[in-house]
């Protein structure tokens, strides 16, 4: 297997009025053909600049990001267009990704036409495709956005996002806007169209069960940076990190004979505008000490198991 | 997942479509009441050659300051002149300058709004602060000032009236695409390869647009308006031209005595304003999607 989509110290600022805004910082991890990386993090994070500095919705500031191997970290405008077909996007939120103007044929449609490769006939064909594909009803055709339900213009989104038959899609929080009953039924139908068409997913979330059900591989982000990334199983079996500790001990959980420690953190998030080299968890980390002033780096403590933690082997018993 | 099923008469219209615009406006009594006011004016107006056996500037020193009767069914002014048939000529004045500079002042606003709101930074800093200092003064007193440098005449009239109200809109269109930038259709849009005019002309613009029209039917109201305040003050259209401005500051001399010299033309400036306020009140519920039929 190899690497679709790879990223090596990626680095997105923003300048502020009241300085830089390190929305993601040295970030490096890559994403293998026909697979699904999770990402996850809290509001704020940058988990979302991250998979929208990929596909260039935002520019990056310094790093590299390659695709299939290549470079495409600078693209210029010819590549970039190339680029788009190849790598999409899914919205969070499906009352405000879709223009309130067109109708869903419209929608749908808009991609096709604008890569000026089809023909009336192939477009109208595209469009039957990629409805049954997402699964909307042909009567839907002429219907305006306001007039479906949150889960059908969701997949409205999504069969926009395939119409040009990308092999990477980044899933920006495609179902936390949705009704949990719904949520299943995108989720799932992402999980189909990643078997049917061997679509590769960067899937963003907050949502911690909903990314245990999709991913391969699991990363977590705090502010800018990322903590720790593992395998799925193994990130759910055992978290290294004490932010990833503190994530999991948020799941809420249906069994009562479990003895449940919540961790709570306390402290406030460190600003992601100029920060401090060193650890930026480390003002809420209830291990933190002197040496968490230094930066970290991410460090293998297990198969494929990553974590950025100075202190990880003593908490979890390993020095 | 039921559908919301819409019974009502715009079930399956794209809000803030015409036709969608148009079955809630037909049901609203005022709104119809003033645009059938406003045809009537419109097509008297346009037929009173005909209709009128009198000229608007014929001076019949006989029947001076006649009273309403079959002859003369609104009167005669001071110089015996047939009251209707020079408050419906003026009519052409009235409208074609509300209509005219409207048109003036939200083209050019909503294309400066439209810059300003999408580009940001250097040119809408440029942009704004330069419709700043226009906005720093009445609107009323920047028209007269403009037309007191322009000089007096129709279509001069209708440019200061139209300069005048650009900022109003400009500031209107540049909220409305501050709002519609940063929707996440606009970036879905970019991520498919759409260029910039197109993502401006065809996802921000007819988004941006439609509050205005609201904007446009009031204005109209307001430059009518405006046009008779510049004649009443001797700066729009002046004498023998019956526009309605000029003919309520020709009869304020003989208000006491012969007050239909002013009310007449009076009545149709208000039915006039009325009628505009009320379409643009109805097309504004028309277009609000929180309030439903």
């Amino acid at each position: 297997m190899s690497a679709l989509v790879e990223v090596k110290n990626l680095k997105t600022y923003f300048s502020s009025g009241r300085g830089t805004v390190h929305a993601v910082d040295d970030v490096s991890f890559s994403i293998e053909k026909g697979k699904t990386v999770g990402l996850v993090g809290e509001s704020g994070c940058g988990k979302s600049t991250l998979g929208r500095t990929i596909i260039h919705l935002t520019n990056s500031t310094g790093g590299q990001i390659l695709y299939e191997g290549e470079d495409i970290t600078h693209p210029n405008r010819k590549e970039l267009r190339a680029l788009r077909e190849k790598m999409q996007i899914i919205f969070q939120d499906p009352f405000s990704s879709l223009n309130p103007r067109l109708t869903i044929q419209e929608t749908i449609q808009e991609p096709l036409k604008l890569s000026k490769r089809y023909d009336k006939q192939t477009i109208e064909k595209e469009t039957n495709r990629l409805m049954e594909l997402v699964g909307i009803e042909e009567r839907l055709r002429n219907s305006y956005p306001h007039e479906l339900d949150g889960g059908r213009r969701q997949r409205v989104g999504i069969a926009r996002a395939l119409a040009l038959n990308p092999q990477f899609v980044v899933c920006d929080e495609p179902v936390s806007a949705l009704d949990v009953s719904i949520q299943a039924q995108i989720l799932n139908l992402l999980i189909e169209l990643q078997e049917e068409i061997g679509l590769t997913y960067l899937f963003i979330t907050h949502d911690l069960s909903v990314v245990r059900h999709i991913s391969d591989t699991i990363c977590v982000m705090y502010l800018g940076q990322m903590v720790e990334t593992a395998p799925t199983e193994e990130f759910f079996e055992k978290q290294y990190h004490p932010y990833s500790k503190a994530l999991l001990s948020a799941i809420p959980t249906t069994d009562l004979q479990k003895d449940k420690k919540r961790i709570i953190l306390k402290g406030e998030i460190t600003s992601a505008i100029n920060p401090q080299p060193g650890c930026r968890f480390a003002s809420r980390c209830i291990y933190a000490d002197e040496r968490c002033k230094q930066p970290v780096k991410l460090e293998e403590l297990g198969e494929g198991h990553f974590v950025a933690c100075h202190r990880a082997k003593e908490v979890n018993g390993m020095a | 997942m039921a559908k919301k099923t819409n019974k009502s008469s715009t079930a399956g219209l794209k809000p803030g479509s015409l036709k969608y615009v148009w079955s809630k406006v037909s049901h609203n009594a005022g709104a119809m009441g003033g645009l059938v006011i406003i045809c009537a004016i419109i097509i008297l107006s346009a037929l009173i050659p005909f209709i009128s056996p009198y000229d608007y500037s014929a001076i019949d020193m006989s029947n001076m300051y006649a009273l309403p009767s079959m002859q003369h069914l609104f009167g005669c002014d001071e110089l015996g002149r047939d009251i209707m048939t020079r408050v419906l000529y003026g009519a052409r004045y009235t409208l074609s300058i509300g209509f005219f500079s409207v048109l003036i002042s939200a083209t050019g606003g909503i294309i400066l709004g439209a810059l300003s709101g999408y580009f940001g930074g250097l040119v809408d800093t440029a942009i704004m602060r330069f419709l700043d200092i226009f906005q720093a003064f009445p609107q009323i007193l920047l028209a007269i000032a403009l037309s007191a440098v322009f000089g007096s005449g129709l279509d001069k009239c209708i440019l200061a009236l139209g300069l005048a109200g650009m900022p109003n809109f400009a500031r209107m269109m540049r909220a409305n695409i501050l709002g519609i930038r940063g929707a996440e259709y606009i970036e879905a849009a970019a991520s498919i390869n759409c260029t910039k005019v197109r993502i401006i002309l065809k996802h921000i613009i007819p988004n941006a647009f439609s509050p205005l029209i609201v904007q446009i039917a009031m204005s109209i109201a307001a430059a009518g308006l405006q046009a008779s305040s510049l004649s009443f003050v001797g700066l729009g259209i002046q004498a023998p031209e019956p526009e309605w401005g000029a003919m309520l500051a020709a009869g304020r001399n003989f208000m006491r005595d012969y007050p239909h010299l002013v009310i007449v033309p009076g009545l149709f400036i208000m039915a006039t304003v009325m009628s505009f306020n009320l379409i643009g009140d109805a097309i504004r519920d028309a277009l609000d999607p929180k309030l439903k039929d």
